[in-house]
C-alpha cells in the first residue's frame, strides 16, 4: 500500500477515488496474468473437468445422448479383470523400463566423467538417442527383433548363442521386457545427461580427502558421490515415471498390445475403449485412474525429496 | 478503426472469391497395406481429377490398423473432415447406426446392382439399405511354392486343411523349410480373417439365434486346427506376430512353402523385385475340411463411402463411382480383382494371373461372413485375445473360446 496518504487527511469525497486506484493496483498482476491463466484454463483445465464429467456417464462417442451412471464406470473398472491385468502390464513397463534406466544411467554417467581420449564426442553422441522419435525408436525396434529378417536373431544365431530363431515379440512375457529394452535404449540417456551435470558439482577434494582417510571405492561412491546426485536422480525419477506409466505410442508400434493382450497398458485401453469401443464415459473413468495411480507414485516421490532431496 | 474496415473488406473479398471460383476439394482416406498400392489409388485420382475440371481430391493414407479409428475421430470431430472412406466390411453396422456414412440407396441403379458380383453388396449393405460401393472384392487364397512341393515329391496343393499339414510336415522332414506354413496371427483383425477361414470350412457358425456357437463344433475345430499346426512345428511361431506384410516378407523370402494371405499378394510374390520365389508362386482357393466344405473363405471386401459431414456429396458420389467403374477396376487388376461380374470373363484381366483368376471364381462364391455386429470392435478384441491366449498355450483352445462366449452374453453385445 505504500504511495497511500494517511486516511485521517483524505477528504470524505476523494475516499472512494483512492480506494478504486488501489484495487485497481491489487488487479494488475491479475490483469497480467489474465491471458496465461485464460489459456491454461482453456488447455488444462476444460477437458480435465470435462473428462471427469464425463467419466460418471455412460456417454457414446458419436451420440449426444448421455446417461448418468454416478460411479458405475469406475465401479466396472475395479470390477474388470482386464483393467487389473493392464494395470500389472503398466506397472511392469514402468518397474521395468525406469530401474535399468537408473542404473545404466548412473553408470554411463560415472564413465563419462573421467577424463579419457574421446570422452567429449561420446558425451555429444549421448544427445542421439533422445533427438530419435519414440516412434521411429519402435519401428527401428521391431525390425531388429523381427524373428526372419531381424539383426537380433542374425547376431545370436551366428554367434551360436541361441541354437534357432525366437520370437521376440510374440511371446508373453517376454515381448514386454523387449519393449522395456527398446525404451531404455532411448531413455537412459537422460538420467546419463542429467547425472552428469550433477556429477560436476562434486568437488574433487572430497575424494581426495577421502582417498587419504583410506575410502575405497564403493564407499567414496556411496557416502560422495550418491549423496551428490540425489538431487538430480530424484528429478530424473520424476519425469521418467511419469512418461512410463503413460506409455502408448512405443507399444501402439511395436506390438499393439499384444501377444495375447501382454503387453497391453492404461493408456491403449483408454485408447481402445474411446476409439475403437465408441464408449467416452468409461474411457475417461479409465483415464481418471490411470492419472491417481501417477498421483500415488508422483506423491511417495515428493515425499523423497522433501525429507532428503536438496539436503543430500 | 480503418484496420477493422481493412479486415471487414478482405473477409469480403475472400467470400466473394469462393462464391466466384467453383472449386471442390475433397478429401478421402484410403489404407496403405494389402489390395491396391498407394501409386495406384493416386494415379486413378489423376485421372478422375482431369476429366472432372473444378473438382480436386486429397488423397491419404493410414494402415488398415487405423482406419477404422481415424474415421471414428473425424467423424466425432464434426465438420471439415473426410468426404470419402474407404470402410471394411465389418463395419456398416456400426457405422450406419451411429450415422457415420450416407445412406446412397437411391443413388445405386437396379441395373448396376446386377452387373456386380452378389456376394459384394454383402460389403456395403445394413438393414436393407446400401452406405457405400464395393471396390476391394478380397478374400484369402492359399498360395504355395510349387519348386519347394516338387522338391517334397507333392504333385497338386493340398486339397483338405489336414492334408495341408500332411504336405507341411513332408516339406519340413525332407529339409527345406524349417516352417513350411506362415499365417498373420498377430493380434489384429487379420488373425479373425484366419479363423474364420477355418471356422467355415469345419462347418462352424459364430452365432446361432444369437447365441454364441463358435464355442464348440467348427469354431472349436478351428482354433484346435491353428494350435496343432503350431505345436508340431508346421507354422512358423513368427505368425504370432505377424501382420499381412510380414507373411508377404517371409514368403517371398523363401521362407515358406504355404502362406495364407489376400489377393495383392499374388502379383507381388511373382514380382523379382518384390520376391526372391518370384515366378514359383502358385494360388489355389484355401481348402475345406472335406466333409462340410470342398474350399473355404472369408469374406474381406471393402467399400468405399461417403461421411454424412461431407459438403459435397455430388462430387464424392462422381469420385466412388468412378473408382468403382469397370473399365478403372480392369485397369488396376494386378493387385485387387474387380467387382463386376463381366471382368471375371475378360481375357485381357486374366492376362497373366490365369490362376488367380481361377482361384477368385470358387473362392468369391463361397465368402463368408464375419459375425454383423454394431460393436464389432469390441467382439474381435475379445476374440482376438483369447485365440492368442490358446494359442500360445496359456489355455486351451476350449476354455479360450468359451471365454470370449461369456463375455459376450454379459456385456449383452448386439
Amino acid at each position: 500500500m505504500a504511495g497511500v496518504p494517511e486516511p485521517v487527511t483524505v477528504p470524505a469525497r476523494r475516499a472512494p477515488r483512492l480506494l478504486a486506484r488501489a484495487a485497481r493496483r491489487a488487479s494488475v498482476p491479475w490483469l497480467m496474468l489474465l491471458p496465461a491463466l485464460a489459456v491454461v484454463g482453456g488447455v488444462v483445465g476444460y477437458p480435465f473437468f470435462r473428462t471427469l464429467y464425463l467419466s460418471f456417464f455412460n456417454a457414446p462417442l458419436l451420440s449426444h445422448v448421455r446417461t448418468a451412471v454416478g460411479l458405475g464406470n469406475y465401479l466396472h473398472a475395479f470390477q474388470s479383470a482386464e483393467f487389473r491385468a493392464d494395470v500389472v502390464h503398466t506397472l511392469h513397463f514402468t518397474v521395468g523400463s525406469i530401474g535399468l534406466e537408473l542404473v545404466l544411467g548412473v553408470a554411463v554417467a560415472l564413465f563419462l566423467n573421467r577424463p579419457f581420449v574421446g570422452q567429449r564426442f561420446l558425451r555429444a553422441m549421448l544427445i542421439l538417442p533422445l533427438a530419435l522419435p519414440t516412434v521411429v525408436n519402435a519401428v527401428m525396434w521391431r525390425w531388429i527383433y523381427n524373428p526372419e529378417y531381424g539383426a537380433l536373431n542374425a547376431l545370436l544365431t551366428q554367434t551360436h548363442i541361441l541354437g534357432s530363431y525366437r520370437t521376440w515379440l510374440g511371446t508373453p512375457g517376454l515381448a514386454m521386457n523387449m519393449i522395456i529394452v527398446a525404451d531404455v535404449w532411448k531413455n537412459f540417456t537422460l538420467v546419463a545427461l542429467l547425472v552428469l551435470a550433477a556429477l560436476q558439482t562434486i568437488p574433487v577434494e572430497l575424494h581426495d580427502a577421502a582417498r587419504v582417510d583410506g575410502a575405497g571405492g564403493w564407499q567414496r561412491f556411496r557416502f560422495i558421490t550418491l549423496p551428490g546426485i540425489r538431487p538430480a536422480l530424484l528429478v530424473a525419477l520424476v519425469l521418467r515415471t511419469v512418461e512410463a506409466l503413460k506409455v502408448f505410442d512405443i507399444i501402439y508400434v511395436m506390438t499393439r498390445g499384444g501377444p495375447a493382450s501382454s503387453t497391453k497398458t492404461l493408456s491403449f485401453l483408454v485408447y481402445d475403449e474411446a476409439f475403437s469401443f465408441l464408449k467416452l464415459g468409461s474411457a475417461a473413468a479409465y483415464a481418471f485412474l490411470t492419472v491417481a495411480l501417477i498421483m500415488v507414485f508422483v506423491g511417495v516421490y515428493i515425499r523423497l525429496l522433501q525429507s532428503r532431496g536438496v539436503a543430500g | 478503426m480503418h484496420r477493422f474496415r481493412y479486415l471487414l473488406a478482405l473477409l469480403l473479398a475472400g467470400f466473394m472469391g469462393a462464391a466466384v471460383a467453383q472449386n471442390v476439394t475433397l478429401r478421402a482416406l484410403f489404407m496403405q497395406q494389402a489390395a491396391y498400392s498407394d501409386s495406384d489409388v493416386r494415379s486413378m485420382t489423376a485421372d478422375f481429377e482431369a476429366q472432372h475440371p473444378g473438382v480436386k481430391v486429397d488423397v491419404e493414407f493410414v494402415s488398415y490398423e487405423a482406419l477404422h479409428n481415424k474415421i471414428i475421430t473425424a467423424a466425432a470431430a464434426g465438420g471439415g473432415g473426410y468426404d470419402v472412406v474407404l470402410f471394411d466390411v465389418i463395419w456398416p453396422a456400426e457405422f450406419a447406426q451411429n450415422h457415420v456414412l450416407r445412406d446412397i440407396t437411391g443413388d445405386l441403379p437396379q441395373s448396376m446392382i446386377d452387373q456386380v458380383v452378389p456376394g459384394a453388396w454383402t460389403t456395403v449393405t445394413y438393414d436393407g439399405h446400401y452406405y457405400g460401393i464395393p471396390w476391394i472384392l478380397d478374400t484369402k487364397y492359399l498360395f504355395y511354392n510349387k519348386d519347394m512341393l516338387a522338391k517334397a515329391g507333392i504333385t497338386a496343393p493340398p486339397k483338405t486343411w489336414q492334408e495341408l499339414l500332411d504336405q507341411a510336415k513332408a516339406i519340413k522332414d525332407a529339409g527345406i523349410v524349417q516352417y513350411p506354413i506362415v499365417w498373420s496371427w498377430g493380434q489384429a483383425e487379420a488373425i479373425v480373417c484366419d479363423y474364420t477361414t477355418l471356422l467355415s470350412a469345419f462347418g462352424g457358425s459364430f452365432f446361432d439365434n444369437g447365441q454364441p456357437a463358435f464355442n464348440s463344433g467348427g469354431g472349436l475345430e478351428a482354433l484346435q486346427f491353428m494350435r496343432t499346426s503350431l505345436d508340431e512345428g508346421l507354422s512358423n511361431p513368427a505368425s504370432t506376430e505377424s501382420l499381412e506384410e510380414d507373411v508377404r516378407r517371409i514368403f517371398s523370402s523363401g521362407q515358406a512353402a504355404f502362406a495364407l494371405n489376400w489377393t495383392y499378394m499374388y502379383n507381388l510374390a511373382n514380382d523379382p523385385k518384390e520376391s526372391q520365389v518370384a515366378g514359383q508362386v502358385e494360388v489355389a482357393p484355401a481348402p475345406g475340411d472335406g466333409v462340410h466344405s470342398q474350399i473355404s473363405a472369408v469374406n474381406g471386401s471393402m467399400g468405399l463411402g461417403i461421411t454424412t459431414g461431407s459438403n459435397h456429396p455430388t462430387e464424392a458420389l462422381q469420385y466412388i463411382q468412378y473408382l468403382t467403374s469397370q473399365a478403372v477396376q480392369e485397369k488396376y487388376a494386378k493387385l485387387s480383382l474387380p467387382i463386376w461380374k463381366a471382368s471375371y470373363d475378360n481375357p485381357a484381366v486374366a492376362q497373366g494371373q490365369e490362376s488367380l483368376i481361377a482361384a477368385a471364381k470358387q473362392s468369391l462364391g463361397v465368402m463368408y461372413p464375419r459375425p454383423l455386429l454394431i460393436q464389432y470392435p469390441q467382439f474381435s478384441t475379445w476374440l482376438q485375445t483369447d485365440i492368442h491366449r490358446a494359442l500360445l498355450s496359456q489355455t486351451t483352445p476350449k476354455e479360450a473360446l468359451d471365454n470370449t462366449a461369456k463375455q459376450v452374453v454379459q456385456d449383452k453385445l448386439d
